[in-house]
């Protein structure tokens, strides 16, 4: 016999025994952990897939940056380079080889099909790209079509308008052969190649084209093969503060590598935002599932605990099959995630610039395992916690209140983890403080909402209890108050998930109903650009002709700002406190002058100016709120305008909302009449036709009478909106997809966990003589009832956090589209209602007696 | 002959909302060493409360349990863990057993705890001892109620204690079985030299025993077969 006397302060932990009381402990549990942990398998698949498509992305943006712009340094400008530009843009060209190109939209004529087309026009002249290639049907297509009148039309437009190599083609006053159909072009995607298909000519036919005229948005740009012994970063950076004085921006195979990095990575980190969301849904469910495992595990506990097992070694038992499993939970999620990043470079293509090859990170596998741990371990605590307490007199009383009544700081400090945590993550993946907070925020206040209810519900139905009820609702009622009831859990993890899965939907068809809005009735669906105006009355007659009505025709006139309450371009940049950003000065302003408000403007601040300007004074102008805040201007601050070469002094007379969601020609800037009649300009029409033949005739008389002028179709711009919308949507869809099966996992996981709870009792009660159809239903009763309640509450959720967004963040008025809240509605209740109901088939068909023997 | 077990004055409330249930109170008596005793009283009179009180399981709301020198109601829990598991060996009414470790890991269990080595030896010994030597890798739910307590035997004594509190061991078994295993019981504590206590209804199993304490509404009632020196003044108790 031992006479060592106990030494309290020296418990032995013996952590190698521990671990294999842990292994042994899981016997009986296995299936019921791999539930739990399956639940945080999707949320981390979804992490590492994202990830590791982020590190392959960034592997092939540097393996073929060079390929990206197709040239060392490319300048370019939106106006028409004057001598001082030029002479910059002649003195790089002496540092190596040069390529120069126009990009114009303008119609397209398809001869063979008789149709028109709004295209993105490239002239190309020179032998760019210098590094990667035009890829082009035939192959030799992309070089041969410069040395004629041949074009390279878009390979999609060509499937469209039934097009072939050695069709023609007429872009502006000159018809083009067809040499080969375009597929990619260095730095492109195919999503902007959707939006604007191009067409290449030979840039030695642009002046026979007429494309260029007066007040033409015509875009000039200039690639360079530079000497090996220039650096192009070195001379962009040299000539930027000239560049930008002049209107001009430049772009390196760096700087466009690293602009491409940023804005792949804000796409990224969204993404991955929404894989965290999944992956907190699941940690819901590993919070509630350890809570319900370590009540079953009270009992092993008290027993260990009278053997002389101390508070800590049985936390560090269940601490570790915690960490076993989310070990396996991580590892599982990594492989899942791994392998579905394979697809989604495929997913992604339409964005993408490069061709990206999925490879294994072993970076976002190794986090994702890390993480399996981490958030199994930290969302696991607070039930783990109370494994110390555990009083071994529950071995000889198992009516014995179980847990000491110690208070445990230690909650606090889990609390102050698990905020922490999800704080620190979302920094991580949104990449700045607000934005995390925010997140969280949110995050914390669904939680609020929801576990709110849950008691709000408990204590409602216990309060108002319906006494006189059947005893099969009366029983299903009091299902969810009393002890051991899954209220909460089930309200929390049915609710959040809801909530998700309903906010993504309600964005997303809020998107589209905001772009299906503008083909409402009496709207204009056709618009004219590039009018000149020698041809304003003419195009004015033809839309007569045709019979369609002139709903909008405005004068355009191209300006640039000077001054501001006298500061220049120059004040700006020297005095960053301003706020004023310097490409206020450096772009180009279309604006227009006309006597009224149009029906899309509504005065904020100030006189509109009805009367024609007198020819004296400042000359009062109507700016657009935004803009003016922009520009830091109020009623009454002075402007100085450049009027293609002239200067005129302006003062703000009035400020005015304008509804930018309306189809219709919208300005920054509004001069009143008498001040630009004379001044270069052109026009815009717009119109409306009853059909798509109507309208297709009409575009194409347009472009027969007047080559330099474009028409397109709004109903185009529909389909082209929609089918981006469409792509992008599909993206977030499918990384929700990982957050909606979550959510049914956590779904059968807590039902699953309910059941340990009920299957006693159901026994008992069909001991005692209920019936089959008594069980169904007070099962029947509480799971609707959460069911009912957790996904309503999801779905008011989803609608707040659809509207926030829709407001703040997308900027557009939110349009409340309900039925995929409805639809979201049923299906969660239906399914909530199915698994409780299949979980109960256990002790609805087999004898009771069995039923507790293999339950127990 | 060395003192294992000192109760002292011994009192237990339990306090629930503005109401005081005292189920014990000056309770005193002191075992010595390889003494057999049992506790002894109604249902609701306090005789598994003391039991659990006696083995350092839950706290007097006042007076004191010294076992084997130490004195438990001073401890913190894990140190009374400690304390039972290197002096006290426990028998419950309905086993409790692991249900997740085999019979054989449910003896080895108080030995590895110790942080003991080798210890699937001695585990199988006990086994053998008890007459399951050939069911050690069976489950309890594998096990009758008989097998069960049996290996509940075995671990008691696996963890060679200085005392053995007992709760009803043979109160969830039928006759036959309660025979053997109570004549087990007592084997196994003459040949280890053990202290007994045991909490029991039944009269019959309590006359094995060399002391009866019998407890009613909280108080001992009386106290036979308690050496001289140790009778203690029970006063107004002693009906």
């Amino acid at each position: 016999m031992s006479d060592t006397k106990p030494n309290p302060d020296k418990p032995q932990l013996n952590i190698p025994w521990l671990l294999k009381m842990a292994w042994r402990d899981t016997r009986r549990s296995r299936g019921r952990l791999a539930l739990f942990l399956s639940s945080i398998v999707l949320g981390i698949a979804a992490l590492v897939a994202i990830n590791s498509f982020r590190d392959s992305l960034q592997l092939a943006i540097d393996e073929k940056a060079r390929t990206l712009i197709g040239a060392d340094l490319v300048m370019g400008m939106n106006k028409e380079p004057d001598s001082l530009s030029m002479a910059i843009i002649d003195s790089v060209g002496t540092l190596g080889k040069r390529s120069d190109e126009n990009r114009m939209m303008s119609m397209v004529y398809f001869v063979n099909s008789n149709e028109t087309r709004l295209v993105q026009v490239r002239a190309l002249g020179g032998e760019f790209p210098y590094f990667g290639a035009i890829e082009t049907k035939p192959k030799e297509a992309s070089r041969s079509f410069r040395e004629d009148r041949r074009a390279l039309v878009d390979h999609n437009l060509m499937l469209q308008y039934e097009a072939e190599v050695g069709d023609s083609i007429r872009v502006g006053a000159l018809t083009f052969a067809i040499e080969g159909a375009l597929h990619r072009i260095p730095g492109q995607t195919a999503m902007t190649a959707a939006v604007a298909p191009v067409v290449y000519i030979p840039r030695q036919y642009l002046p026979e084209t007429g494309l260029i005229q007066r007040g033409s948005r015509v875009s000039y740009y200039y690639y360079y093969d530079l000497d090996e012994a220039v650096q192009p970063d070195t001379l962009g950076k040299k000539l930027d503060p000239r560049l930008e004085e002049y209107g001009m921006f430049y772009d390196t195979v760096e700087t466009r590598k690293a602009s491409m990095g940023r804005s792949y990575d804000e796409l990224a980190r969204f993404l991955a935002l929404v894989g965290f969301v999944a992956l907190l849904l699941g940690c819901v469910g590993v919070a509630s599932a350890v809570h319900v495992y370590m009540r079953d595990k009270l009992a092993t506990i008290g027993i260990l605990r009278c053997l002389g097992m101390s508070g800590k070694q049985a936390f560090l038992v269940y601490l570790f099959q915690v960490m076993g499993m989310g070990l396996l939970g991580g590892i599982a999620g990594a492989a899942l995630g791994s392998v579905v990043q394979l697809v989604l470079p495929e997913l992604f293509k339409t964005f993408l610039p490069v061709t990206v090859d999925a490879y294994f990170s072993a970076t976002a596998a190794t986090q994702g395992v890390l993480l399996g741990v981490i958030v199994s371990v930290l969302f696991a605590l607070l039930p783990l916690l109370s494994i110390r307490q555990v009083s071994p007199l529950i071995t000889l009383r198992a009516t014995f209140e179980h847990l000491t009544n110690q208070k445990d700081l230690l909650r606090w400090a889990v609390y102050g983890l698990l905020l922490g945590f999800i704080v620190v993550f979302s920094r991580w993946q949104l990449g700045t403080w607000w934005q995390a907070f925010y997140f969280t925020g949110g995050v914390i206040a669904a939680f609020l909402v929801l576990a709110l209810l849950a008691k709000g519900l408990s204590w409602t139905v216990k309060r108002f209890f319906p006494t006189h009820w059947g005893y099969v609702w009366r029983q299903g009622l009091a299902n969810l108050y009393r002890p051991n009831n899954q209220t909460l859990l089930l309200m929390v993890s049915i609710g959040l998930g809801t909530a998700l899965i309903g906010t993504l939907f309600m964005v997303q068809r809020t998107l589209l109903s905001e772009v299906s809005l503008s083909g409402t009735k009496n709207q204009p669906n056709l618009v004219l650009f590039d009018i000149q105006n020698s041809q304003r009355d003419q195009v004015g007659e033809l839309t007569k002709q045709e019979g369609l009505p002139i709903l909008y025709f405005d004068p355009i006139v191209t300006v640039r700002l000077e001054q501001i309450n006298n500061l220049t371009l120059a004040d700006v940049r020297k005095d960053t406190t301003l706020e004023i950003k310097p490409w206020n000065f450096t772009r180009e302003y279309r604006v227009t002058y006309r006597d009224q408000l149009s029906d899309s403007e509504k005065t904020e601040e100030g006189t509109w100016i009805k009367n024609q300007y007198s020819g004296s004074g400042r000359v009062p102008v109507s700016l657009e709120q935004r803009y003016a805040e922009r520009i830091k201007v109020k009623v009454g601050d002075s402007l100085l305008y450049n009027v293609q070469g002239a200067t005129m002094p302006a003062r703000v007379a009035h400020i005015r909302r304008v509804d930018w969601n309306r189809v219709q020609t919208n300005f920054q800037v509004v001069f009143p009449e008498g001040v630009l009649e004379e001044a270069p300009q052109f026009h815009v029409l717009m119109t409306r036709s009853d059909n798509e033949q109507q309208a297709a005739q009409f575009q194409r008389k347009v472009v027969e009478n007047f080559p330099n002028v474009s028409a397109i179709g709004l109903d185009l711009i529909l389909r082209t909106l929609e089918e981006v919308v469409g792509q992008i949507s599909f993206v977030i869809q499918f990384m929700a997809l990982f957050s909606i099966f979550t959510g049914l996992l956590v779904l059968v996981g807590s039902v699953n966990v309910s059941k340990f709870q009920r299957v006693q009792e159901s026994v008992l009660l069909r001991t005692l003589g209920a019936n089959k159809k008594q069980i169904l239903g007070i099962t029947l009763m509480e799971y609707a009832m959460l069911g009912i309640l957790a996904a309503a509450v999801g779905c008011v959720i989803a609608f707040g956090a659809a509207w926030a967004l829709a407001v703040f963040s997308f900027e557009m008025e939110f349009v409340p589209v309900l039925w995929p809240l409805l639809v979201i509605f049923v299906v969660v209740t239906l399914l909530t209602v199915a698994v409780g109901l299949l979980n109960s088939r256990g002790v609805l068909n087999r004898p009771p007696l069995e039923v507790l023997r293999r339950e127990a | 002959m060395s003192t294992i077990l000192e109760i002292n004055n011994l009192k237990k409330t339990y306090n629930s909302g503005d109401r005081h249930l005292t189920v014990l109170e000056g309770i005193n008596f002191t075992l010595q060493a390889g003494d057999t005793c049992a506790i002894v009283g109604p249902s609701g009179s306090g005789k598994t409360t003391l039991l659990g009180l006696c083995a350092g399981l839950d706290r007097a709301s006042s007076g004191s349990v010294i076992l084997n020198g130490v004195r438990l109601d001073n401890l913190s829990e894990d140190a009374r863990a400690q304390v039972r598991n290197q002096y006290v060996g426990f028998i419950f009414q309905n086993f409790q057993l692991i249900p997740t470790l085999t019979a054989l890991e449910n003896v080895m269990v108080p030995l590895e705890l110790r942080g003991e080595r080798n210890v699937k030896r001695e585990a199988m010994d006990l086994l053998a001892r008890v007459g399951l030597a050939d069911r050690h890798d069976h489950y309890p739910t594998q096990l009758s109620g008989g097998e069960q307590q049996r290996v509940s035997l075995a671990r008691a004594f696996s963890n060679r204690p200085t005392i053995l509190f007992a709760d009803e061991p043979t109160g969830n078994l039928d006759e036959e079985t309660g025979d053997k295993v109570e004549s087990l019981l007592f084997e196994l504590n003459r040949e280890a030299g053990t202290t007994l206590v045991l909490v029991t209804h039944d009269l019959e199993l309590a006359e094995k025993t060399q002391r009866i304490i019998r407890i009613k509404g909280g108080h001992v009632v009386s106290d036979t077969g308690a050496p001289e020196a140790t009778h203690q003044p029970y006063g107004s108790n002693i009906s």
